[in-house]
């Protein structure tokens, strides 16, 4: 069971970088992507900052090249950008050679078409062609026919904040059951006047830049984002002679099972996750060198996180960050996000900082690492935690 | 006030969607979370919105609420003093 | 590998399926384009304090899930995964108008928090006090088989002993109309008997909820052992017949040892043909049923005809509604389900009498 899944590609387009290598320079460099929203015309724009991707959808089309015709949300567009990256990236060419899938993550889904034309659907014949992009489905339909995936498993998890955890997490089960050689894993979700508001409703959205684990946190700001990785089996790696970035080491789901949207207490869900994660890693706990956190800067999010981070490393709790002050929080995409990040971070031998971190949390004594650290990392534990008290963990490694 | 208070109740069971409750069920002190009528963290930014919406009283923080929220009659009283509508 | 059973079923479809003592000897009738599941008393399953929330997709997935893990006689499972492929279509309507009409003021929480494709699984968790893996699929057609294929996985490592996996549906006014104009939906009226030669494009649009305990443990309740799943995003027509004969072989089986095909034919004049070719093609001298002119068509009614399998194999009848030739066989020992939603996402599920 402790044997890890080998990751040979990655794709990611995010507030803080259109490709892997401008994500990792910003990462380095303490470059946040956090502003005001331009791309969505929404009354909230000045309560709120956001992680946006600056492209204008006019300029994702130009990018992919998409017919005038086209019905690509904008969760589809960044996901493909950033699974084309991704399999390039793994130097795949034939894509018939192995037995290919994908699984995504999305919870936005075509929702931003959907509440432009939400009305004008009934009537107007040009936006007729989103009603079908509006399923959650439809994004990774979209990934497998740029990238020419057929008669193959695709399909589609929606967990909320986790989903792109869980992707990976079922990737790499498919990979190690045998039921396929090579998957495409990873999330999208793009912004949208819905979660803007949904989030909105629950009081839970800062009106500045968000700060993790900070005593003064005020919420969360919302990004949009996509990233994939290609993970393919140690036969696939061997035969072409793959070149593998780390592995998927270890995974655990849990359910909180203590409310709708928030967390409990005590963190329950995601110290199950974190213990699953580290007996399919066959791991000890004294064996992570660093935890990528969920850490959204809600009060309640990084209270239960840290009790549970606590529960499961007592006193020895190895440096951790959370990323979401350099992305804000991209929901079902967060997951795949922050794999890379982990990926990139076993890769330099580095400790991402927390950003905007000032103020210890009076429940307990644990500070982020708040500069970026250069430390030699066998192991990566990266924590995503979502609505319906769905947690989730992912354990990444330098070696098998 | 009596009239507030009747409202207010009727518009809690309404928003909450509380279909077992009637008006006559809610005493003005009853505890409207916890063990008295069972309202939880959601059903506070529900009336949240509804301070804002139907009396122009605006709460930043939903901690705020909780105390304001404590029954009907404590509700009434935040009300008829900070209202703007 | 362990063998993966079916141990208890439970539907709430347009028809009268929620109890598991009777099997379709009541047929209700319908004249019309979109139809309703038939309700069961919720209130009798959820108490009102957690009811009040819940859109109809939530009650059906709740009630149907405590129907099955009762029928299982089970108290909790090591996993809870759900399908849906439009999820919570009531409460993201309501939100999402509400943001429109109102221009994004005056917002509440409720349908936000109900709206997520999660809040199925999510329920049922927090019902039972279940802390155990959770997973929702959201992927058109095939969101209840990947649900399926994930748990089949779990129980055959031995990763979990009980499951209880589930799709669920639930129609939203608005986006029924919306579906309407791109004619998704029949133009007229259709009945029961009508349906399957309208002749006319789109399907009867449905809802419902379909859930299964599933186990690597066979019990006393025991329907059927699961023995294949398999998903397509894309199979051309003319690779259908050669797609299941590869999947027969590789579950070492020949036409031959089919006793009974599962269709999902919905009456769609320009789907159909998936599966009439194999009706009157490789199937021909093998037995066929179908259900969708029963409870219309959804993301996962592919799952109510599993249920139908299941039905079928453990009591050894096959209601004459449901037939489409008359070829019988003596024993229905070996099943397989096939479905697809306009040319996309197809499925495979072979079943076996346990």
């Amino acid at each position: 069971m402790s044997k890890g899944v080998a990751i040979t590609g990655m794709g990611i387009i995010s507030a803080i970088g259109n490709n892997v290598p401008e994500n990792y320079d910003a990462l380095i460099n303490g470059k946040k992507g956090i502003t005001r929203v331009d791309n969505i015309d929404t009354i909230q724009r000045d309560e709120i900052m956001v992680g946006e991707v600056k492209f204008t959808n006019d300029e994702l089309i130009a990018q992919l090249n998409l017919p005038p015709e086209n019905n690509y949300s904008r969760t589809a567009m960044l996901a493909v950008i950033a699974a084309k990256e991704a399999f390039a990236n793994a130097e795949i060419t034939d894509i018939k050679k192995h037995r290919t899938g994908i699984i995504s993550g999305t919870s936005v889904g075509g929702m931003d078409m959907t509440e432009k034309y939400y009305y004008e659907y009934l009537t107007e014949k040009p936006f007729q062609k989103y009603i079908e992009s509006h399923h959650a489905g439809d994004s990774t339909q979209k990934i497998a026919e740029q990238l020419g995936i057929e008669e193959s498993l695709v399909t589609t998890i929606s967990t909320a904040c986790s989903s792109a955890a869980n992707a990976i997490m079922l990737g790499a089960r498919l990979i190690k059951s045998g039921k396929l050689d090579r998957v495409l894993v990873g999330g999208a979700d793009c912004l949208s006047k819905f979660t803007i508001n949904g989030f909105k409703t629950l009081m839970i959205l800062s009106d500045t830049f968000n700060t993790p684990f900070d005593e003064n946190r005020k919420g969360l700001n919302l990004g949009e984002a996509a990233a994939f990785l290609v993970l393919e089996s140690d036969e696939v790696v061997k035969v072409e002679n793959k070149k593998v970035l780390a592995y998927v080491k270890g995974y655990g789901n849990a359910n909180d099972a203590f409310h709708q949207t928030a967390s409990s207490d005590n963190g329950d869900g995601a110290t199950l996750a974190m213990e699953k994660a580290l007996k399919v890693a066959n791991l000890k706990p004294s064996e992570i060198d660093y935890i990528n956190a969920h850490g959204t800067a809600t009060g309640n999010n990084d209270l239960s996180e840290g009790r549970a981070i606590l529960r499961i490393f007592g006193e020895n709790v190895p440096e951790f960050s959370s990323t979401k002050a350099y992305t804000g929080h991209t929901l079902a995409a967060a997951g795949a996000i922050e794999a890379i990040y982990s990926v990139l971070a076993l890769q330099h031998n580095v400790i991402f900082p927390n950003l905007n971190f000032k103020t210890p949390m009076k429940e307990f004594s644990m500070v982020p690492q708040t500069e970026l650290k250069q430390k030699v990392l066998k192991t990566v534990l990266s924590n995503s935690l979502g609505f319906g008290g769905n947690c989730s963990t992912v354990i990444f490694s330098k070696e098998a | 006030m009596s009239d507030l208070k009747q409202e207010l109740k009727e518009k809690i069971i309404e928003q909450l969607n509380l279909e077992e409750i009637s008006v006559a069920d809610i005493a003005d002190d009853d505890a409207l979370f916890g063990d008295g009528l069972g309202l939880d963290s959601i059903d506070a930014l529900e009336l949240i919105v509804m301070l804002d919406k139907d009396y122009g009283i605006r709460l930043s923080d939903p901690k705020e609420g909780r105390k304001i929220f404590e029954s009907v009659q404590v509700m009434a009283d935040y009300i008829q003093e900070h209202r703007t509508k | 590998m362990k063998k993966v059973f079916i141990n208890s079923i439970a539907s709430i479809s347009s028809q009268k399926t929620f109890d598991n003592s009777v099997f379709l000897n009541e047929i209700i009738d319908y004249n019309n384009t979109v139809i309703f599941a038939h309700d069961p008393d919720y209130k009798q399953y959820i108490p009102p304090a957690a009811a009040r929330r819940m859109a109809k997709g939530i009650k059906m997935g709740v009630v149907a899930s405590k129907i099955a893990m009762d029928e299982a006689g089970i108290e909790t499972v090591d996993a809870i995964i759900t399908g849906t492929g439009m999820g919570c279509m009531i409460d993201s309507e309501k939100f999402v108008s509400a943001i429109i009409d109102n221009n994004e003021q005056y917002l509440t929480p409720t349908s936000f928090i109900q709206s997520t494709h999660n809040t199925v699984a999510g329920q049922i968790a927090l019902g039972m006090e279940c802390k155990a893996y959770n997973f929702t699929y959201v992927h058109s057609a095939i969101s209840f088989e990947s649900a399926l294929l994930d748990a089949k996985m779990q129980l055959e490592n031995d990763e979990a002993e009980h499951i209880l996996v589930g799709g669920v549906e639930e129609l939203g006014e608005h986006t029924t109309k919306v579906h309407r104009t791109i004619n998704h939906i029949k133009p007229e009226a259709v009945t029961i008997s009508t349906v399957l030669n309208s002749k006319t494009e789109g399907a009867v649009f449905s809802e419902g909820a379909n859930f299964f305990a599933v186990s690597n443990e066979k019990r006393e309740s025991c329907y059927a052992e699961l023995l294949a799943v398999e998903t397509y995003n894309t199979l051309q027509k003319e690779r259908v017949s050669e797609t299941i004969e590869y999947f027969l072989e590789e579950n070492n089986l020949k036409i031959d040892n089919i006793d009974l095909v599962v269709l999902g034919n919905n009456g769609d004049v320009e789907f159909d043909s998936y599966y009439t070719q194999l009706s009157e093609g490789m199937f021909r001298q093998t037995q066929q049923v179908f259900y969708k002119h029963l409870v219309g068509e959804n993301n996962t009614v592919s799952a109510f005809g599993i249920w139908l399998a299941s039905k079928i194999i453990k009591i050894q009848s096959i209601p004459e509604i449901l037939k489409i030739n008359s070829i019988a066989t003596s024993e229905v020992k070996t099943v397989l389900c096939y479905n697809q939603y306009r040319g996309q996402n197809h499925s495979l599920v072979l079943l076996k009498k346990c």
